[in-house]
């Protein structure tokens, strides 16, 4: 116990032993559908609007370092074309990522680890009902699921971002913005996109249903247990999205 | 009808620290057992254990000749639907109101109507005293109201076996005597083992039907209640009569020469030993045995004043000398 590093590979065991576990328990029997519905609700709820509001500012900053560029190299009919590719590869299951994480994961964490302490948790489990099954699962769906829709919502709204401000700030051309579009991206990007933020939901949610139901220690130890879920998952996500993006240039042939 | 568990040489650590090791015991089937021990010596854990909660690092606990240490997860679950459990807090549901809160494992575990549920909660509410409140969030009503929901909850799928922690931290005296009186009466309607861990001396002196205490990481002393209440060992008669005098100390064991420096000091005699706590309709539990049987089948003579009355021996209670008439039978 002493030992840090043993320490450290303890938590990791226990937390892929988490995954295997939720993994086991999605098609148990019966599935909490009200618990799932509830929970998308939520997680949408708190996450729509700092979402929306992130990827305006996001799109708009691409936009912004593309356009300088983009002149100076004479390449100005492939500001579109960029910036799109930017916003869907890599900004939007990022932003969506850390918003899920930092604000439904901490959600998520913070009640999970408020149940524990107050011995919810093993109440639940005393009436002979899983926690993983019951709790966990509806949880971990829900937040791959709202991942996915919040995915969409940030790639729109952060190309519209682009658009406004190469376009009206820039006084780009709208045509040429437009017209570039599916001159470097294409439709695998979407779905990449798509994949890596459903990844990401599920990174986010077990990571901090994890943290959640090891809490201790009272009300500080639920504190610590969100502060930790947020940083480690997104070390995770940090990891992961190298990862993916490493493996869709290796799986996905490139248009140029 | 009850069930009977065994505990054999039951270990558990946490990391290097020992919390208790080799505790064998057990569990008579339908008897009301208490188990006690100073604060800190593990009998929240040893409750978690008994469950499943915990896993101990040695042992054996015998249920229904399964040995609960070695069930996989799946089957783990299966068995405790024998059990009925109220933590310390309650442990209910914030989300949930105190129906939905009883509701909870009848909703889960059967395929009962909801008229049929219905009048199971509300005969369980009745029956710990919570008539009216079935609408109330558990964040808005008492500790004790949470305890008597959580009892309610822990008695929906009629237990077989019902653990108990901590009934009375946070209840007043009063309402100590009547979730102590409550325990009783459910045990003679119910026929379940009881496991009730404490420290209240009070109840712990009239209600079980059997004690153990938990001291200095093992199990001191497992046994019917009148073999500790009689009992000359110095850890027993310390704890059991709140006295300072002995080997407990404010922190862990005294040291040497604290003991040392009581070793002239005269102990206070053995008070009485109190009559058990029978049930309020006056109808004998399964485990109920006749005062002063156990003192008399080993040859003990009980203290005098025992069996006449519930309040003998409760610190605090100045009692008067015995009255020849008293009907209670002496040994």
């Amino acid at each position: 116990m002493s030992n840090p590093a043993i320490g450290a590979l303890r938590q990791s065991g226990s937390l892929f032993a988490l995954v295997l576990d939720v993994v086991r328990s999605l098609p148990r029997r019966p599935f909490q559908t009200k618990e799932f519905i509830q929970q998308c609700w939520f997680i949408a709820s708190v996450t729509i609007v700092p979402t929306a509001l992130v990827s305006i500012p996001f799109g708009a900053v691409i936009a912004l370092q593309l356009g300088t560029l983009t002149r100076q190299l004479g390449a100005q009919s492939f500001t579109g074309a960029a910036s799109v590719l930017a916003v869907i590869r890599e900004a939007s299951p990022i932003v969506t990522a850390l918003l899920i994480a930092g604000a439904g994961g901490s959600a998520i964490c913070a009640d999970l680890g408020s149940r524990k302490i107050r011995e919810e948790i093993d109440a639940m489990e005393v009436l002979g009902i899983s926690p993983i099954q019951r709790l966990v699962v509806p949880r971990v769906l829900a937040a791959m699921v709202v991942s996915l829709l919040l995915n969409g919502l940030v790639s729109v709204v952060g190309v519209a971002g682009g658009y406004f401000f190469n376009v009206i700030i820039q006084g780009g051309t709208p045509g040429a913005y437009i017209a570039s579009f599916t001159a470097l991206a294409q439709l695998a990007d979407l779905w990449t996109s798509e994949i890596k933020a459903v990844i990401f939901g599920f990174i986010a949610a077990v990571v901090a249903s994890y943290k959640g139901l090891t809490a201790g220690g009272g009300p500080k130890g639920v504190g610590d247990a969100v502060n930790q879920s947020v940083v480690i998952t997104f070390m995770f996500l940090f990891v992961v999205n190298f990862v993916a993006s490493a493996v869709y240039f290796q799986v996905v042939p490139q248009k140029i | 009808m009850g069930v009977e568990i065994r505990v054999e040489g039951l270990t558990k650590r946490f990391g290097s620290q020992v919390i208790w090791n080799d505790v064998s015991l057990t569990l008579p089937a339908g008897e009301i057992s208490v188990m006690l021990g100073p604060s800190g010596t593990g009998k929240s854990v040893f409750l978690k254990t008994l469950v499943g909660l915990l896993k101990p690092d040695a042992g054996a606990i015998w249920i229904q000749d399964r040995d609960l240490t070695q069930m996989r997860e799946r089957d783990l679950y299966e068995v405790r639907k024998l059990f009925g459990v109220l933590f310390q807090d309650g442990a209910l549901f914030g989300s949930m109101n105190l129906y939905d809160n009883v509701a909870f494992p009848l909703r889960e575990h059967t395929k009962k109507s909801e008229s049929d549920i219905r009048k199971i909660v509300l005969e369980k509410m009745d029956l710990v005293g919570l008539t009216g409140a079935e609408s109330k969030l558990p964040g808005e009503i008492s500790g004790g109201m949470r305890k008597r929901a959580g009892l309610a909850r822990a008695l929906v799928l009629d237990p077989e076996i019902l653990l108990i922690d901590e009934p009375d931290s946070g209840l007043d005296p009063v309402r100590t005597s009547y979730i102590n009186q409550l325990f009783i009466d459910l045990n003679a309607q119910i026929d379940a083992t009881f496991l009730i861990v404490t420290h209240d001396i009070n109840s712990t002196r009239t209600v079980p039907d059997n004690i153990g205490l938990l001291y200095h990481r093992h199990l001191a002393m497992f046994g019917p209640r009148e073999m500790l209440l009689s009992s000359e060992e110095p850890v027993v008669r310390q704890f059991l009569n709140a006295q300072t005098i002995g080997p407990i100390g404010m922190s862990e064991e005294k040291d040497a020469d604290e003991l040392a420096s009581e070793e002239g000091q005269e102990l206070p005699p053995l008070p009485p030993i109190p009559l058990q706590l029978s049930t309020s309709d006056g109808t004998p539990r399964r485990g109920e045995r006749p005062a002063g049987d156990w003192c008399r089948a080993n040859g003990i003579t009980p203290p005098p004043g025992s069996f006449q009355s519930q309040n003998a021996g409760v610190p605090g209670v100045r009692h008067s000398e015995p009255t020849p008439t008293a009907e209670a039978p002496v040994a």
